[in-house]
């Protein structure tokens, strides 16, 4: 069975460390980076399942991204998380496509089930009819 | 709530106050409505004084002026009659006649019986020999002829003499006349008593307190004087200037008194008439009417003054109260105003504290699952580094805790000594977050000269809060924040905060200070930059705005290096 591909954008740099860490203790493929335009380019070379990416962030931020991936790539789920809990934001990203949104600070049994729901391999393999 | 705001209710934590200003206030008012009513007081007393006076001094001088010119006109008349009297008895009898001493008697009793004050009669031939004489005395044969008076005769033809004692030996003159055409240069020659004319002059009927008198032309007395000297002494008063009218002038006696001195050079003769009032005496009345007017001046200054100093004590009083209510109302409208500065902030805030906090989450649950889901036992350093970024996160999480405590912390006025840089970023640091996530770019320009301050943290944290929160609030995001320092001549420095948001629109520039005044979609209080108008003027400084619409925005705070006293 294919690991689940994780992108984690945050820009705090030790937060996406940990996170990375502790997805992929978890059995997934996961990247971090720390602003929107690096992800967005690794993004268009490699392919991933789900984009985890933080709301607020320099540059680009979480709510300039998920539209750019639901209207490139349909298919690859993106997860938003915010710092300040502004239903607006949630609401915003939720319109633009994102399928899920979480607070920091995050329980990861909750961020791997979601991960899991949105990518395991029942949805994977929908995706890939 | 801060602990701090207990103090508010009294004005122990006012910013103080000063008596000195209140003084100050109470001098100001209390002398200029002490002169606007004490003025108008002091110029209608004086106008009345010199009125009173000028009233006073005629009512002193008019009866003396009255009686010298009286006594002249009497004198002038009694001397003319007299003459007269003498030239007529001359003209119409003829020498002969007149040789013979007892038809000169005769005319000596005619001259008595009708005008009086005569006292001898005598014929003086050309050669200046008595040739006759009538009167109580034995001068029959007498020459004249050396005498000054004879020449003076055959000059003018008539002459009266000053009051001398003579053979005769009491106070006397003459008075000659000369006939040319009939009688061969003789000379007819009368002794006049001068108690007559005292008597005259006196029946004139002069004030009772002033003393008249006749002085020749040398200043001798011719009569006697009640207080100047006994008759051909010399008149203390010495000889006035001559005047054909009578006058009237202002002296001192010896002691000092005032005296008002009439006289009168009485025409024809040598006689000058004098009378001196003691003015003292008349001056019960004046000076009497002067205390008066001094008594009322003093009263009306005294309840003036009184009303003045009550009122102004209970204007400045009032005053006072309502500056200090104000400066109570203030405070709590600043406190008011930084707590809500810091909820607009809150946010931020909020999501800077939940980053680190995120952090340490995902550090702790790492180190679990490190524990619980690997394999191997995890690696001493790894645990180390993961202990020690939970620690910097907390230490980031405390920081953000402490600058907001610090901020919100209700400080009364105070000295420090600032650095202005530090106190900027440190305001900036609210908003770094917010900065970062907009793309909105700050920058510091601080050039090496700037000294520190003196002046009031927590109030300067306030005022630049309050308008760096106005500049990203007109910015879109992407603008840009300059904050530049300026060192400026007379110890000042100027904080120049220049955004490039939406401006501020030229008909509402005049009023942003205003309380009240907003422009804020959805309502701002009205009161950010009126509170911070406020605390710069109370720190001795000054704060200015240019705008263009969608340009930007600059405000310059100007700020005392050193923090002068309220």
């Amino acid at each position: 069975m294919d690991k689940i591909r994780v992108i984690i954008v945050d820009d705090e740099e030790e937060f996406v460390q940990a996170l990375v860490e502790r997805v992929q203790l978890r059995g997934m493929a996961v990247e971090g980076f720390t602003s929107g335009t690096a992800a967005m380019k690794e993004m268009e070379q490699k392919d991933f399942d789900v984009a985890v990416l933080d709301v607020r962030m320099p540059g680009l931020g979480g709510l300039d991204i998920v539209a750019d991936i639901k209207r490139r790539w349909p298919e690859r789920q993106v997860i938003l998380l915010t710092g300040h809990g502004s239903a607006e934001d949630a609401e915003k990203g939720m319109r633009l496509g994102a399928c899920h949104y979480l607070m920091k600070p995050i329980h990861i049994e909750q961020l791997v089930e979601i991960l899991q729901q949105v990518a395991g391999p029942g949805q994977k393999e929908q995706g890939d009819e | 709530m801060p602990r701090s705001t207990e103090k508010t209710d009294g004005f122990t934590s006012l910013p103080p106050l000063h008596r000195r200003r209140y003084r100050h206030l109470m001098w100001q008012a209390g002398l200029s409505i002490s002169l606007t009513a004490i003025l108008p007081l002091l110029i209608m007393t004086w106008i009345n004084y010199s009125q009173f006076e000028e009233t006073f001094h005629q009512e002193l001088v008019r009866p003396v002026f009255r009686f010298t010119a009286n006594a002249k006109r009497s004198l002038e008349f009694f001397l003319q009659e007299r003459i007269s009297a003498l030239s007529l008895a001359f003209r119409e009898k003829p020498v002969q006649v007149l040789r013979d001493e007892k038809a000169l008697a005769r005319m000596l009793n005619n001259l008595k019986d009708t005008f009086g004050g005569f006292v001898d009669l005598g014929l003086i031939g050309p050669d200046g020999v008595q040739v006759s004489y009538a009167g109580p005395y034995q001068l029959a044969g007498k020459d004249y002829s050396g005498q000054q008076w004879f020449h003076a005769v055959h000059m003018r033809n008539i002459y009266i003499s000053d009051v001398f004692m003579g053979y005769r030996h009491f106070p006397h003159f003459v008075i000659a006349v000369r006939e040319d055409n009939h009688q061969g240069g003789h000379v007819l020659r009368a002794t006049i008593d001068s108690e007559i004319v005292n008597k005259l002059i006196l029946g004139l009927e002069p004030a009772a307190s002033s003393d008249v008198f006749l002085i020749n032309r040398q200043g001798l007395l011719q009569t006697p004087s009640r207080l100047h000297g006994r008759v051909l002494e010399k008149c203390s008063l010495g000889v006035p200037p001559y005047s054909a009218k009578p006058e009237v002038y202002e002296t001192m006696d010896g002691d000092g008194k005032p005296l008002i001195v009439g006289y009168a050079y009485v025409n024809d003769s040598p006689f000058i008439v004098m009378e001196v009032d003691q003015s003292a005496t008349h001056q019960a009345g004046w000076l009497t009417l002067r205390r008066n007017l001094f008594l009322f001046l003093l009263g009306s200054v005294l309840v003036v003054l009184a009303v003045v100093i009550g009122g102004t004590r209970l204007m400045v009083n009032r005053i006072r109260e309502v500056d200090l209510r104000r400066a109570a109302v203030f405070h709590k409208m600043e406190y008011t105003n930084k707590l809500a500065a810091i909820g607009r902030l809150g946010a931020g805030v909020a999501h800077e504290i939940n980053n680190p906090l995120a952090i340490i989450g995902e550090k702790a649950g790492l180190m679990k699952d490190l524990l619980l889901l690997s394999d191997n036992p995890p690696d001493r350093q790894k645990l180390l580094e993961l202990v020690e970024s939970v620690l910097r996160s907390v230490d980031r999480c405390s920081t953000i805790t402490h600058r907001l405590l610090g901020f919100a912390k209700h400080m009364d006025v105070q000295k420090d000594q600032i650095n202005l840089e530090v106190l900027l970023k440190e305001v900036l640091g609210f908003l770094e977050k917010e900065a970062s996530y907009r793309n909105i770019e700050i920058v510091f320009d601080v050039p090496g000269d700037i000294p520190n301050i003196e002046s009031d943290r927590g109030q300067l944290q306030q005022v630049f809060l309050n308008i760096v929160n106005n500049a990203f609030a007109a910015m879109e995001n992407g603008g840009r924040l300059e904050i530049a320092l300026e060192k400026m001549d007379g110890d000042q420095v100027a904080v120049n905060i220049t955004d490039s948001g939406s401006g501020i629109a030229p008909e509402h520039l005049p009023h942003i200070f205003e309380p009240f005044f907003t422009t804020k979609k959805g309502g701002g209080t009205g009161l950010g930059l009126s509170i911070t108008y406020g605390i710069v003027e109370k720190l001795g400084g000054d704060i200015k705005v240019a705008s263009q619409v969608g340009r930007g925005t600059r405000f310059t705070v100007i700020l005392p290096i050193r923090r002068k006293d309220e």
